[in-house]
């Protein structure tokens, strides 16, 4: 039987328009030859996968033809969630913005690193004058019982704190000029507690340093001062002290000349192993024979025991630099160094009168 | 128009009923109504209108079929199933065109109907299979084929159609498309 034939039987057989006889006999055939069962369960498979296959398209173009009567237009503006402009920005342009943004975050930091201003030591640079209002609220927590502040003086309190010392009797001063910065009005009170109103008569900022004059009618001439301003540089392990008002009372710090540049190779300042705290800044530094070599500046925080003083050089400068015309008194610099034979407690004895804290008022 | 066919938005029981009766308008209506939640979810996340068409008929047609076959039962919203199947096979297209990024903005509330669309997608290879065949086969045997198995068409019918003086000539012409059809049918992959 050729397949043609047989295929023919099984489509007469399906459809039923098979005698009953053909029908047992193509039954029998079915039962006893699996080629021809396989051949029967295969065409009915296949012929209905056919019919399907033709409903689907049938199904497809009914449903086409409902699609093409919708307004799709029309719907999509309805249904469409329309982002803000900006995430539609980041949606479409991502990629580029991604690599913009890296290229000025690399832009940025090669002009740090190239330019230094990412160095540490800078940035951790703290300078010493001190928020005298911070410094009450800690002694006002710390201080057991202490009376109340004498009400002598009528002024509010100061709001900066630093150091000054004397250039002349006549009541020249040096201090630094981020004591004085900003300042409304500045007074210095000396070793006895005695306030001088004072006034900033030059300023050399790219130093940190300051020239203040007493014009206080209540002050008397100092005297003559016992120490000089050394022009040539120290030494460094040189024994160098300091006094200053970090504190309401005198405090004296020892130490040695630890470097003749700071960590940032600035070398108009030593880096100095002084103890010095806020308040210390304008300060004088001074070496064994009791000559002035710098004023103390700032300090490190990140490496313990490190601090700056301004070399005296870059103040006998400042002070070179003054207009004759803001000089009402002649600034004479005393050449003669009467400390030099005495011992550190009698150089800082005779120091102290001459050493003085600034108290500096702003609104 | 989309209001329209909101206020007029047919109940489950309605549709089934409807499609199990053959009903074009009610057919029409299920379409109508639920497009627009469709369209939403695919132009939404992705896709444009011709992906939101595509997506919703492969649906309804999974619907369709489901309720044909008398194996959907209404434990579930029409609506929640249509939005599910939808969502599903738009996740399946979008990681084959590799635009998913992980997330989709949803809209509705929707079921896992992994099975479903498995079964469905089964059946799709086959009907793609018959197409090419079909394809391959060429003329007049295609139109044969259509004519007598999907159309239902007499052999006498047929037979006036392409001209075919005898009618025995015209069997022998069909069975041998339908062997080939067979051979060419089985021989893909």
């Amino acid at each position: 039987m050729s397949d043609n034939q047989l295929t023919e039987f099984i489509e007469r057989y399906l459809d039923g328009s098979m005698t009953a006889e053909e029908r047992v006999q193509f039954e029998l055939l079915r039962k006893n030859d699996a080629a021809v069962e396989s051949k029967v369960t295969e065409h009915i498979k296949f012929i209905g996968l056919l019919k399907q296959y033709g409903e689907r398209l049938e199904l497809e173009n009914r449903l086409n033809a409902i699609h093409n009567e919708i307004d799709v237009h029309a719907l999509k503006e309805e249904v469409m969630i329309h982002p803000v402009w900006i995430v539609r920005m980041w949606r479409n342009h991502h990629s580029k913005i991604s690599v913009a943004a890296s290229i000025a975050i690399f832009g940025v930091l090669t002009i740090l690193i190239l330019t230094g201003k990412l160095n540490n030591d800078k940035s951790k640079y703290q300078q010493l004058s001190e928020k005298i209002n911070n410094m009450e609220k800690t002694v006002a927590q710390i201080g057991h019982g202490r009376t109340p502040v004498k009400p002598k003086i009528t002024r509010t309190p100061a709001n900066f704190r630093g150091t000054g010392f004397a250039l002349t009797s006549n009541g020249y001063l040096a201090t630094d000029y981020h004591v004085i910065k900003n300042a409304d009005s500045v007074y210095v009170q000396n070793a006895a507690g005695e306030s001088f109103h004072a006034k900033v008569i030059y300023t050399e900022p790219q130093y940190d340093l300051a020239i203040l004059q007493i014009n206080d009618p209540s002050f008397k001439n100092l005297g003559p001062i016992p120490y000089n301003l050394k022009r040539a540089e120290g030494d460094l392990g040189e024994s160098v002290y300091t006094l200053g008002y970090p504190a309401d009372n005198m405090v004296y710090g020892g130490g040695y000349l630890a470097s003749a540049a700071n960590y940032s190779g600035d070398t108009t300042e030593y880096v100095i192993s002084v103890p010095v705290n806020p308040g210390n800044s304008g300060g004088p530094l001074l070496d064994e024979k009791g000559n002035v070599i710098g004023v103390i500046t700032a300090r490190q925080t990140q490496v313990a025991g490190a601090y700056f003083a301004k070399k005296s050089t870059y103040l006998l400068k400042a002070i070179q630099n003054i207009p004759t015309d803001s000089l009402s008194k002649t600034l004479n610099l005393n050449t003669k160094n009467k400390l030099a034979g005495l011992s550190r407690t009698q150089q800082s004895s005779k120091l102290k009168n001459y050493v003085f804290m600034v108290k500096v008022y702003n609104q | 128009m989309n209001k329209d066919l909101k206020a007029s938005a047919p109940t489950d029981s309605e549709i089934v009923l409807g499609i199990l009766n053959n009903s074009e308008i009610v057919l029409k209506r299920l379409y109508t109504t639920y497009f627009p939640m469709i369209l939403q979810l695919i132009i939404n996340n992705n896709g444009d209108e011709d992906d939101a068409k595509d997506i919703y008929q492969e649906a309804i047609i999974v619907l369709y079929n489901k309720i044909k076959a008398g194996d959907f039962e209404l434990n579930s919203k029409l609506k929640t199933y249509i939005y599910s199947v939808c969502r599903r096979l738009w996740l399946k297209r979008l990681s084959q065109m590799n635009r998913y990024g992980g997330d989709i903005r949803d809209f509705e509330e929707h079921l896992p109907v992994e099975e479903e669309i498995d079964n469905h997608n089964d059946r799709d290879v086959q009907f793609d299979k018959m197409e090419s065949a079909l394809q391959l086969l060429g003329e007049p045997c295609k139109t044969i084929m259509e004519d007598f198995y999907i159309k239902n068409r007499s052999m006498q019918e047929i037979c006036e159609r392409f001209g075919y003086t005898n009618a025995d000539n015209a069997k022998t012409q069909k069975y041998k498309c339908l062997q080939r059809l067979k051979k060419l049918f089985f021989q893909q992959k």
